[in-house]
């Protein structure tokens, strides 16, 4: 056996979680809810790094006066977005609870807002993923 | 004080254009990479990437105005 392949078994072995079926639920779903959340109960330190990135840029696409779209399935586009926005889990709903993200289509900054809004759900959708790889062991 | 004239404008949404690549860029280096010194460089190169390409396919569009 050369050394390289010694090291490559190593590695994976220390990577691997030993977690079961409904724990990996588990921390999928909180992954979603509190984006990073996931990470840190499968101890990886860069969940604190999701924490504080991805609410932040939904809060930094609220105050850019972007729009939470609705689900109308009428308008694919708008139900898309909407699905998107709804990735960053409980702050799209603290947010909603709070009456923002009405969105002034005038305001110069509207479309940024809504690029910040709608891409903080689709990485915490991606981070979501990462971390039930992470669950599985297989990172 | 400050007062909105169009220069201002222009700076803000380049500005937004920095803000964003820097979360974007922040978020895939940690998630693509383990290692703190990848992460490092990897953020970077696409931090980079990003605000580019955003300069380059601007000035592209700019003899094709809408």
């Amino acid at each position: 056996m050369s050394e390289r392949h010694v090291h490559y078994t190593v590695r994976v072995s220390a990577t691997r979680a030993a977690v079961d079926r409904p724990t990996q639920i588990l921390v999928c779903l909180a992954a979603w809810a509190v984006p990073g959340a996931g990470h840190l109960w499968l101890r990886r330190p860069k969940g604190v790094v999701f924490l504080v990135a991805l609410p932040l840029m939904f809060a930094i696409g609220i105050g850019l006066e972007g729009r939470m779209f609705p689900f109308d399935l009428s308008q694919p586009l708008v139900a898309l977005a909407a699905a998107a926005d709804l990735g960053v889990g409980i702050p799209y709903f603290v947010a909603r609870g709070l009456g923002l993200g009405a969105g002034r289509v005038v305001a110069s900054t509207y479309e940024y807002g809504n690029a910040f809004i709608i891409v903080a759900g689709l990485l915490n959708l991606l981070v979501v993923i990462d971390a039930f790889d992470v669950a599985m062991g297989r990172k | 004080m400050w007062r909105w004239d169009e220069s201002s404008l222009v700076e803000s949404h380049f500005l937004l254009l920095l803000v964003f690549s820097c979360f974007v860029s922040v978020v895939f280096a940690a998630l693509l990479r383990d290692e703190l010194r990848e992460q490092l460089r990897l953020g970077v190169l696409m931090f980079g990437a990003l605000v580019g390409a955003a300069l380059v396919v601007g000035w592209l569009m700019y003899p094709f105005p809408l």
